[in-house]
């Protein structure tokens, strides 16, 4: 034993290294200048994936699979494309609320139950003992095997040992002793430890530049490159099925579960929980190690199968574990220095992993399993105590050294009866189990803590036994009977062929079944059962952590005493640090309500004893009101208020509507009236210019020919004093239908006898009749009652109508008649001529403005067009309704037409009684 | 930050483009006992494609940084 003490004064040296720079990260972090605030380093530190199983377990694995060794690191290189998305959700989550471990993730996620965390603790720590007992078996089996140099001889296990010779026990405490004097130093309320961080970075370096080291040895001084190990490799039997898949490579669905899985353990393992995301300085160093930390997954993979080969052709068949090919290969061809960095380089990889993964679990077992039930077990009095925070540590580095030998328990026990990757799998596959719970929780905010509790139960027990229980039946604890016929020979239950699945392989059926419960129960209880609002409140401080500002709703009601609070942090992390950590608030926040300094004192203790053991202590400080009756009314008056407001909104906008709707057709009738305006415009301008023609006409003959016949200049004159009158009276007519359509009309309505108004009509056209010769026929009923009018407006109506009568009636023989009738309700006036009537087409048009009857191009007009609207409108004005009737179908029929319009009576005038008494007749 | 979403956008298209690589049917094109440069497909295949995958996430992640 040549180099046994120089073995031993390696490691030893190698562990000071450590020491000296986990305790000058920790000087610098205390300084304020940390080391591992870089990008690098976070991006190395995140390599603790890269644990003695990928170190010694890779060449192994190649050697039995052949390639089939690659997708346990494929799986992270994809997820490392999803770190952005994913890891970065989780850091964010994790800072705001103060998360130290998956434990604490999922128990503060759901509530912050402490059944939950516990579950969680449990399954964790079940299932990464065998993965820290498999770091042990492989220091100790190199440290065995080394020790033999230069001989060449695999470690037997008929050679039993007494735990007092065995390395792997000193190796466990060794690593306890480290693991407690770094990662338990002092309580701190975030949980980071960046002198072990730097440690650990630098043993991922370690572990890189000792593998590259045996893979550039063995390729290129051993053989000549690539190329040439695989052509030699040509030889060796079985060497096809290590290069293809298909064989015991696995099949393309065992390599997808494989990638599948390890995807998911590069986020959920506990050490790279601890790594990537408790210890994560800045998230924006996520960026760098998105590619640093797959590119160093490559470097330490690329030799992994050209020093396969060179294993199995240097060695014959079953001499040389193939685990072992990394370390032997240099030692066979006597390369001391090159051995002993391999071994360095392996003790690195199992140490990291070793120190990062207790210290992980040690946090969940305090915070999530231990703290719950010693604070809820009244008789310990505990949180009555003063000080609590030597207890934590205490706890802390209890379960450090508890973990370290369960660890070494399970080696002795079974860590000689199965391979080393197997083990791993198992690990990978029950930290698989968090995924549902981990990842519905941070995107879905329905998943509850009752679904939480189903999925994780159900998937870790159908993992223990698919997967678990075999293994033990592998290792000998079990009858084998158990695995080949299943329990009690029922084969449905068989645990490697469940209800008959088969022709998978035993990982992918376990993962199957066990995340296949896992999601199903998670989902549907999640969508069937009720979240409470504490729950409710968690879930969306998770799934919206980028949207709400860092700093959650604080669901403390009640009322509390500063000073207790800060007594009971002080309890936790020492009365000093506590004081300055109040202080330090104070002053950044100013003077907050006592809920925010709850809330705040909540996350101090959570970063320390866990989010659900948090909520317990602060309950016993804080006197939380139970939802009052009032309060309740309070939200329900909140609601309804809402409610309201929102029926108000929706009745407004349909006003709204209607308005818009009114305003529109108000629009439109502006527009036709305008367009109405421009059209009479025109047509009034057009019908002045005719008389005004002729007129200048015939006074520019007059002035031309002064010499013109008397008779004639008397004819000519007496036409243009003719015109002049119709322009007079269209000019006025005009004036007086803009005044009427303007509504500038003074009317003076007052009580007026209809009869008496048709006679001075009468008088007034009587000339014109005389000249036209036309006949006369009144008929009035023998007493007219009074009606309610303007005196000179119905005068002109009637004017209007009796001229229209005459120039329109019969040329020989006119005859006009002119008729009242009482109504029951109005007087109706008939003017009634013999004339040629008028055609239906007619006889709406006649009431517009400046429309005449036949033809206004080959007869010259006879008015000016405006007397009918003009009468119609004052008509109109008084309630009446001016109409014409006429037979005539075709002109000249001589049927004649009837101008017909009614007044109503006086009513409810006090000088009118008649009507009156009518109208009460009729009720 | 609007690059950053754009950012994560590429960086989910490769872990799509990784999954096709890495997956049954692109897979068992080099699954056979063929040779590049006298070193076997499949091996070869593995890691030119894990080698670029690493190569765009580097282009994504430091080429939109400048």
């Amino acid at each position: 034993m040549p180099l046994g003490g120089l073995i031993l004064l390696t490691s030893c040296a190698y562990l000071g290294v450590l020491f000296a720079i986990a305790y000058w990260g920790d000087k610098r972090a205390d300084a304020g200048r940390s080391i591992i605030a870089n990008p690098y380093i976070y991006a190395l530190s995140m390599a603790v994936y890269a644990t003695s199983w990928t170190f010694y377990g890779s060449v192994g694995r190649a050697a039995v699979s052949g390639v089939g060794f690659l997708p346990i690191y494929l799986g992270p290189t994809l997820m490392a494309a999803l770190f952005w998305l994913v890891l970065r959700k989780m850091i964010r989550i994790s800072k705001a609320n103060r998360i130290t471990s998956i434990a604490d993730f999922i128990a503060a996620r759901y509530g912050k139950s402490a059944l939950l965390g516990g579950l969680v603790t449990l399954i964790a720590v079940v299932g990464v003992i065998p993965y820290i007992a498999l770091q042990l078996k492989a220091v100790s089996s190199s440290f065995l095997i080394f020790w033999q140099y230069p001989a060449i001889q695999m470690p037997s296990q008929s050679e039993a040992m007494g735990p007092l010779q065995d390395t792997a026990l000193y190796v466990a405490l060794l690593l306890a002793l480290f693991t407690i004097v770094f990662g338990t130093r002092h309580l701190d309320a975030t949980e980071r430890h960046e002198g072990m961080v730097a440690a650990i970075a630098f043993e991922s370096l370690v572990k890189l530049l000792a593998f590259l080291a045996v893979g550039i040895f063995v390729t290129f001084v051993l053989y000549d490159g690539f190329a040439d190990i695989f052509d030699r490799a040509a030889q060796l039997p079985d060497i096809g099925q290590l290069l293809t898949l298909g064989g015991p490579a696995g099949t393309y669905s065992s390599w997808a579960a494989l990638i599948f899985l390890s995807m998911l353990s590069i986020l959920f393992l506990p050490r790279q929980f601890q790594i990537s995301v408790v210890e994560n300085v800045n998230e924006n160093h996520l960026a760098k190690a998105i590619w640093l930390f797959p590119l160093y997954l490559l470097a330490i993979n690329i030799f992994v199968l050209p020093i396969t080969f060179a294993g199995l052709m240097h060695f014959s068949a079953g001499t040389v574990d193939a685990d072992t090919f990394v370390l032997t290969l240099p030692m066979v061809h006597r390369q001391e220095a090159l051995a002993l960095l391999v071994f360095v380089g392996g003790l690195s990889a199992a140490t990291g992993m070793v120190i990062v993964e207790t210290i992980a679990l040690s946090t969940m077992i305090c915070n999530d399993l231990a703290m719950p039930l010693l604070l809820r077990w009244k008789a310990l009095g505990l949180a009555q105590r003063r000080d609590l925070s030597r207890l934590l540590l205490g706890i802390r580095r209890g379960a450090i050294l508890l973990l370290m030998l369960l660890g070494y328990m399970y080696y002795r026990a079974a860590g000689e009866a199965y391979a080393l990757v197997s083990i791993g799998l198992v690990s990978f596959a029950a930290v698989a189990q968090f995924a549902p719970a981990m990842l519905g929780g941070m995107y879905w905010k329905q998943g509850s803590r009752a679904g939480a509790l189903w999925g994780l139960s159900l998937g870790f027990l159908l993992w223990a036994y698919t997967l678990l229980l075999p293994a033990f039946a592998k290792s000998g604890w079990l009858p084998l009977s158990f695995i080949e016929q299943g329990p009690f020979a029922i084969t449905w239950l068989k645990p490697t062929a469940l209800f008959g699945l088969d022709g998978v392989d035993e990982l992918g059926h376990s993962l199957f079944w066990s995340l296949l419960v896992n999601l199903g129960a998670y989902v549907g209880v999640s969508l069937f059962g009720r979240q409470s609002s504490r729950e409710h409140a968690q879930a969306l401080l998770f799934v919206d952590v980028f949207k709400s500002a860092g700093r959650g709703a604080s669901l403390w009601r009640g009322s509390a005493s500063m000073t207790e609070v800060i007594a009971l942090v002080g309890r936790f992390l020492g009365p000093d640090r506590a004081a300055a950590a109040f202080a330090n608030y104070a002053s950044r926040r100013g003077q907050r309500s006592s809920a925010d300094l709850v809330h705040f004192a909540e996350q101090q203790l959570a970063g320390a004893i866990g989010a659900a053991s948090a909520r317990v202590m602060l309950a016993s400080v804080v006197q939380e009101e139970p939802l009052g009756m009032e309060e309740v009314l309070g939200i329900l008056d909140e609601t309804s208020q809402v409610i309201a407001y929102s029926r108000r909104l929706e009745q407004q906008s349909q006003e709204l509507e209607t308005a818009t709707r009114e305003l529109r057709a108000a629009n439109e009738r502006l527009r036709e009236l305008d367009r109405l305006k421009d059209d009479f415009i025109s047509t009034v301008t057009h019908e002045l210019r005719t008389p005004l023609t002729s007129i200048r006409a015939f006074s520019e003959i007059l002035n031309d020919n002064p010499d013109l016949e008397q008779a004639q200049r008397a004819q000519f004159i007496a036409i243009i004093v003719k015109e002049s009158e119709r322009l007079t009276r269209m000019i006025n007519q005009v004036l007086d239908l803009a005044k009427l359509e303007a509504g500038r009309v003074e009317w003076h309505a007052s009580e007026i006898d209809l009869a008496e108004v048709i006679d001075d009509a009468l008088a007034t056209t009587s000339q014109l009749m005389q000249e036209r010769g036309v006949d006369i026929q009144l008929d009035l009923p023998p007493r007219v009652p009074p009606v309610i009018a303007d005196r000179d407006r119905l005068l002109q109506v009637l004017l209007n109508l009796i001229t229209n009568a005459i120039k329109f009636c019969d040329r020989e023989s006119g005859r006009i008649g002119i008729a009242v009738q009482v109504l029951p309700e109005a007087l109706q006036v008939d003017v009634r001529d013999n004339g040629r009537g008028i055609d239906a087409a007619d006889q709406d048009t006649i009431f517009e403005k400046f429309r005449q009857a036949g033809d206004n191009l080959t007869e010259k007009p006879q008015g000016t067009g405006l007397g009918l609207p003009i009468s119609r409108q004052i008509v109109e004005h008084f309630g009446g309704r001016l109409w014409v009737h006429s037979e005539s179908g075709r002109s000249g029929t001589g049927k004649g037409a009837t101008f017909s319009f009614t007044l109503p009576l006086g009513q409810s005038d006090v000088a009118v009684p008649g009507p009156g008494h009518e109208t009460e007749d009729k009720t | 930050m609007a690059n950053r979403t754009l950012w994560a956008q590429r960086l989910v298209a490769l872990f799509l483009l990784g999954c096709l690589l890495f997956s049954y049917p692109l897979l068992a094109l080099f699954d056979s006992r063929g040779e590049v440069f006298g070193i076997p497909l499949l091996f070869a295949y593995l890691f030119a494609a894990w080698a670029l995958l690493i190569v765009l996430m580097i282009w994504v992640v430091e080429g939109s940084r400048r």
